[in-house]
């Protein structure tokens, strides 16, 4: 269809991408950013959440064409090594992930779910995070994770 | 805070995950990469008449479009099955081939037929659109008791079955039936079940031309075995042709252990093309082509005698293998399964038969735990069915029948022999983690709201470490099954590991690295961990089985010994005093009784710069290596207790409460163990309540997306309390048994065993898995039109 361009992570990136292209493509295949997973085809697992102009969005859902002009930010935007982002480090330090591949998407629904509900009870952070599929951690470890991100994050 | 064994420290390779910057590989691009589409079977069961690729060869963006019959004109072999057992006649189990394109016949939806190799992933799958396959129909062999009867899937395989297998004393075992004064009777089938790593399988082939060698990124959870099967059973070619890298690997949990001919498809055209060719699955591929797991009936009898002491116990199984024999499907449910049937209990008499069946569905091969989950399944629901019918408490029951503590080593009926293990204080703290003994009190609080209420019990013991190479191999194992290490100090006295294992979520850079910190008294951050790439790895056998720490860990220590060895001859040159007067503490060498030390980055530092070096006896340098093969398994143990609530409006079972307590031996990262059993215990609720792999009598998989197949998500599980009792292995220098599986075993039996107890006042007696809505809704209607009649 030719160009098109968004902002991820504050660069703006522009390329030539089908009718077709799933904003999740042009995310790892044109801005080579291959910090947001794909782990399904049907819009269930969540391995691929990233903020569409702050509101967290899976990124098989929408066509790149749909985010033109968008600021979009991937897990590689929030914090960085040396600098982990609030939910990153509560992550960390709660033993929130195992093999790593559902863990952007996790993190990146957890920022949303918390900016949203400071005080987000179990109950309220499991119901929250139902978009969200991980099969290593059995999620008490997520949970606790994003109750101690919410408080880090002083929200 | 001490960093070494016992410290719950956080994960070293956590920082890579969470910024994105882990590698997966699909995350890998080359120059010149390719793309792969395969085109599967749509049908469970055909001869193939023709298949037509002249459309598809000429369609936009395609480089290459190979089938089986160019697979076998290059004279590529298929996968092999890993491990074989005798059978009862005294025929071999029965191999047919598995090609890795179809070779005349498919024999399951999703099977491989052709390959389309196109500039980009979507002219690729364009152009498999236009790939045109005549099919000659056969009937599709889907229900696993008629198998024997049904159409025939290989030639090689007489009424579909490819093994029948034995273990145990048939005439003692039925003589204690006979005589005994109950038996209890019970018929289970272990749900189908796909892995479902989140990760979807993957594969980045590439061919150099100029060193005439492979190299294939795959997602694997054992790459040297990879490596190993591909280069010389399927492509005949010297091994160090090929090298094979696991790079960060999104979970395994038993999917990722085997070949798959997808990468070996992959590997195999790369030089055919002379072109890098990647390969990702999506998820519908992965559901109809990832071996799949679980799949038994088992019929069990259980004898006691008038104190209720068990007696003889007989377990009839058939398993569901599908479609091929996949590299574990015959160990799975014969030696991973028939060994365990005595559980936790002294059982005087074991006899047990299982025939492996081939149907037209998916391969079916370990997934979590792997024959372990199987045989706890129903034998501890056959615990829970024999207290109910002699009115006995279920932990009750189950305390009369434990191998008491003093009884070992303890040699079971079914060629195992438990090292250690302590089952009453398991049972004991898990029914004081979840206030056992106030149920009931609990259970009346939850029928004033209309609530069924239900406490279910589980006590378990895996067979893990696998596994003794010479037990493994006179038991029909093709392969060792030892784990290797290396340490390599650097001249400043920092620490590469390299392992045979493979970390895919279990954290190894940093247990590993907790071992050397114990071992060498060196900071964590001083310690680096290399796996997963057979040019830089020692040949060692993957992580399965939970194997890492109790067979790479013993590797490693043996590994360190060697270093320690070494330093020791180093440090006494260097401070003059005598090897046997040198002490090694918290990472320094000391001269017994006098004040001369030297640091370990001392010693390091003089094997690299040995200007000052016993020349004559010592080598330069400080680097060792080691292989170590276990001597028995390791046996975890545990009880697991869960509470359920059943609306009885919906059908829907609350898990509201779970107690888990395993004695793992000694444990390494407390944090990680702990993870590791909630990982279990959510697999283990998936496959009781919510999963289920589906095929309809003409072999199409139902559940063959998230939208259908119901993934256990955080919504539908409660927290765990987790505890711990230890009784360390007494074989390896760890005294460590292995976590990883614990929960997925321990756990369904646990989980229906509640829902029986929950709906026994309905009358409720059996309950299968899944225990959807719909089934326990059913269960409740049935007892009650029962009960009005």
């Amino acid at each position: 269809m030719g160009d098109i361009s968004l902002t991820i992570n504050g660069k703006v990136e522009t390329h030539d991408v089908g009718d077709n292209t799933l904003l999740v493509d042009f995310i790892r295949e044109k801005a080579g950013l291959t910090g947001t997973h794909i782990g399904c085809d049907t819009s269930q697992c969540g391995a691929c959440v990233v903020h569409l102009d702050g509101v967290s969005v899976k990124a098989c859902t929408i066509l790149a064409a749909q985010a033109a002009g968008s600021e979009v930010t991937t897990i590689e935007g929030i914090g960085s090594s040396d600098s982990l982002h609030p939910m990153q480090e509560a992550f960390q330090e709660n033993h929130g992930l195992q093999c790593g591949f559902c863990t952007p998407g996790m993190v990146m629904s957890a920022i949303e779910l918390v900016s949203k509900n400071k005080n987000a009870s179990e109950k309220e952070i499991r119901d929250g995070l139902e978009g969200n599929i991980c099969r290593c951690t059995g999620y008490h470890n997520i949970v606790k994770s994003v109750k101690a991100g919410a408080e880090k994050m002083g929200v | 805070m001490s960093e070494g064994i016992g410290a719950s420290v956080t994960r070293k390779e956590d920082k890579k995950f969470l910024t994105g910057k882990g590698r997966y590989t699909d995350d890998i691009n080359r120059p010149g990469q390719t793309h792969a589409y395969f085109v599967r079977s749509d049908v469970a069961h055909a001869n193939i008449k023709s298949i037509d690729t002249k459309a598809a060869s000429s369609a936009d963006g395609v480089v290459a479009v190979y089938t089986g019959e160019d697979v076998v004109a290059d004279g590529i072999g298929g996968p092999i099955c890993g491990w074989v057992v005798p059978c009862r006649d005294g025929s071999a189990t029965k191999e047919p081939p598995h090609p890795i394109l179809a070779n005349g016949k498919v024999r399951y939806v999703g099977d491989h037929v052709a390959v389309v190799i196109a500039e980009t992933l979507a002219q690729a799958k364009s152009a498999a659109e236009l790939v045109e396959v005549e099919y000659e129909e056969l009937p599709a062999v889907v229900d696993l008791e008629k198998a024997s009867s049904a159409t025939e899937i290989h030639k090689e395989v007489p009424d579909n079955c490819y093994f029948d297998w034995e273990l145990g004393d048939e005439a003692s075992t039925d003589k204690a039936l006979k005589s005994a004064s109950r038996v209890v009777k019970l018929t289970v089938r272990n749900n189908r079940l796909v892995p479902n790593a989140m990760e979807p399988r993957a594969a980045l082939a590439e061919y150099d031309d100029i060193s005439e060698s492979y190299t294939l990124h795959t997602t694997s959870q054992n790459p040297q075995l990879t490596r190993l099967v591909i280069a010389a059973f399927m492509f005949q070619i010297p091994e160090s042709k090929l090298r094979v890298v696991a790079p960060d690997v999104g979970g395994g949990f038993g999917s990722k252990i085997y070949v798959y001919a997808e990468e070996a498809v992959c590997t195999w055209a790369s030089k055919k093309i002379n072109r890098p060719i990647k390969w990702t699955a999506d998820r519908t591929q992965a559901f109809l082509s990832d071996a799949h797991g679980r799949d038994h009936i088992n019929n069990v009898q259980l004898a006691l005698d008038d104190n209720n002491k068990i007696v003889g116990l007989r377990v009839d199984t058939i398993c569901n293998l599908g479609s091929y024999l996949s590299a574990f499907a015959v160990s799975v449910p014969t030696y991973l399964h028939g060994t365990l049937l005595s559980g936790v209990y002294d059982i005087p008499a074991i006899y047990t038969n299982v025939k492996g069946m081939a149907t037209t569905t998916a391969p079916v091969d370990a997934y979590r735990g792997a024959g372990r989950p199987e045989a706890t399944y129903l034998l501890e629901r056959t615990m829970d069915a024999a207290a109910r019918e002699i009115g006995m408490d279920p932990t009750e029951f189950r305390r009369l029948n434990f191998i008491p503590k003093d009884a070992f080593p303890y040699q079971t009926q079914v060629a195992l022999q438990y090292d250690t293990g302590d089952y009453e204080p398991q049972l004991d703290k898990a029914m004081e983690m979840i206030d056992y003994k106030n149920f009931e009190t609990r259970r009346s609080e939850a029928a004033k709201r209309g609530m069924y209420r239900g406490i279910g019990v589980s006590t378990y013991i895996e067979a893990c470490g696998i596994a003794p190479s010479a037990v493994a191999g006179a038991l029909g194992s093709r392969v060792g099954l030892y784990e290797s290490a290396s340490v390599r100090v650097d001249p400043t006295g920092t620490i590469t590991v390299f392992t045979g294992a493979h970390s895919h979520g279990q954290g190894h850079a940093t247990t590993f690295a907790q071992i050397v910190s114990e071992k060498l008294g060196v900071p964590l951050a001083n310690v680096d961990l290399i796996h997963g790439d057979s040019e830089k790895n020692s040949f060692g056998m993957g992580t399965y089985g939970s194997r890492s720490l109790a067979v790479g860990g013993a590797a490693l220590v043996k590994a360190l010994d060697k270093v320690i060895e070494k330093s020791k001859k180093i440090a006494a040159h260097l401070m003059e005093a005598s090897v046997e007067d040198v002490e090694f503490k918290e990472g320094k060498f000391a001269v017994a009784g006098t004040d001369k030390e030297k640091a370990f980055g001392e010693i390091a530092l003089a094997a690299y710069v040995p200007h000052n070096y016993p020349h004559e006896t010592l080598e330069p340098g400080l680097e060792e290596s080691a292989f170590y093969d276990p001597l028995n398994f390791t046996y975890p143990s545990g009880a697991h207790i869960a509470e359920v609530e059943v609306d009885p409006a919906t059908g829907v079972v609350k898990v509201v409460d779970w107690a888990a307590c395993d004695d793992f031996g000694n444990l390494i990262n407390p944090m990680i163990v702990e993870g590791q059993v909630h990982g279990g215990i959510a697999q283990g609720i998936g496959q009781a309540l919510l999963e289920d792999a589906h095929y309809d009598e003409n072999g199409q998989l139902l559940t063959a997306s998230y939208m259908d197949y119901c993934m256990p998500r955080a919504d539908d599980l409660p927290s765990f309390k987790v505890g711990y009792t230890n009784t360390p292995c007494t074989h390896n220098d760890l005294g460590v048994k292995g976590c990883g599986e614990a929960g997925a075993i321990a756990s369904p039996p646990a989980i229906i065993n509640a829902i029986i107890d929950a709906l026994s006042p309905l009358g409720v007696t059996d309950m299968s898995m899944p225990a959807t809505p719909q089934k326990v809704w059913k269960a409740i209607q049935d007892s009650q039109s029962i009960a009005a009649e």
